[in-house]
């Protein structure tokens, strides 16, 4: 019993960390070095002078007409007016990531937080355990590295990208 | 809640009652097979509530995806300019199944459309830029998927059989 309690005790910690995990407006956007195809890496520092956009989602292959990385394909055009880069980055294989480019025609990177697994999710703080993908979540970082915004979106729900736009243009502002 | 930006107006095709109380507006995309399977119903919605509701569409093409989006798209626009925009947009649906580069001059010729017309008319940048600005409004508005819709400015979650059923209990 008494063990039983401990762990709920655990479970509801646990719980409360994962809730709060999540980097928010205003920290600064850790950095990282990942794959992007199989021998080029991405530095995300190396972006400094650019806005980036950092899109987390779970798996490569969803349905194409309601597929993030598809959308996101359509628009780097938007992107691009606000001098912004994006990156796709789920836990899929460099491997995956190319055939899935391919097969969609994709124009922008897609980052493999592979090795060790989900190691640049968990920094953002956007790591599944129990199923072990990247949620579904949205960064855009400024040009000193800073996070401006984000956004935590359900799984199974497509965030679309007028967050993302509506960011930037607040950038654009400043 | 995403909302929909720029609301309708007279640049915009409408079909249905224009006092009507109920707006839905589609974006969507010729090529897309979940738009093709919305068409029908949509046309079901119509002919249900009349002139309670009023129907919008705007150009969400996923050209990247779908290769004849962007002309199909640049077709119904052009059809538009000589008053058929709506005859253009449900032959495309009802031939989707058939999209081929040749498909939208038989289009044109089967709707009565002057074919020289509407050839120079789908070269035009003012064309290219209407299909454009829909699809930058869906972008804005928060479109996420082709067909997305909106219910009197608001993002409906749902597929057409939702909308439908949505609708039969509103007016009910």
């Amino acid at each position: 019993m008494t063990n039983n309690s401990h762990y709920a005790l655990l479970d509801k910690k646990d719980f409360i960390f994962k809730l709060h995990n999540m980097l928010e407006k205003g920290a600064t956007a850790p950095d990282f070095e990942l794959n992007a195809t199989p021998d080029q890496k991405i530095k995300l520092k190396d972006f400094k002078g650019k806005n980036v956009i950092l899109a987390f989602y779970p798996a490569d292959w969803s349905p194409v007409c309601s597929d993030q990385m598809a959308l996101y394909n359509e628009m780097l055009k938007y992107f691009g007016k606000y001098d912004a880069q994006i990156f796709g980055i789920s836990v899929d294989s460099v491997w995956c990531h190319l055939a899935f480019e391919q097969d969609r025609k994709l124009h922008f990177p897609l980052l493999a937080d592979f090795e060790p697994k989900g190691k640049v999710s968990k920094t953002y703080g956007v790591y599944d355990d129990e199923v072990g993908e990247s949620k579904r979540a949205l960064f855009v970082i400024d040009k000193e590295g800073k996070i401006a915004w984000s956004y935590l979106s359900p799984t199974a729900v497509n965030p679309g990208a007028d967050g993302i736009l509506d960011a930037l243009e607040e950038l654009s502002k400043k | 809640m995403s909302t929909l930006k720029p609301t309708v107006s007279e640049i915009d095709h409408v079909q249905g009652g224009n006092s009507a109380s109920i707006e839905i507006v589609e974006f969507g995309d010729y090529q897309c097979p979940y738009c093709g399977n919305a068409y029908p119903i949509l046309k079901e919605i119509e002919e249900t509530f009349g002139d309670q509701i009023k129907f919008v569409f705007r150009n969400f093409p996923l050209q990247e995806s779908h290769e004849f989006a962007f002309r199909a798209a640049l077709s119904a626009e052009s059809a538009g300019l000589q008053g058929k925009f709506w005859e253009m947009h449900d032959a495309l649906y009802e031939n989707q199944y058939r999209l081929a580069d040749d498909l939208f001059e038989e289009l044109a010729e089967t709707i009565g459309l002057d074919l020289e017309k509407f050839k120079s008319d789908s070269e035009l940048d003012s064309t290219k830029e209407k299909v454009e600005n829909d699809f930058e409004s869906g972008i804005r508005s928060g479109v996420n998927g082709t067909p997305s819709f909106y219910v009197n400015g608001t993002k409906f979650d749902g597929e057409a059989t939702d909308l439908y059923q949505m609708l039969k209990e509103s007016t009910e």
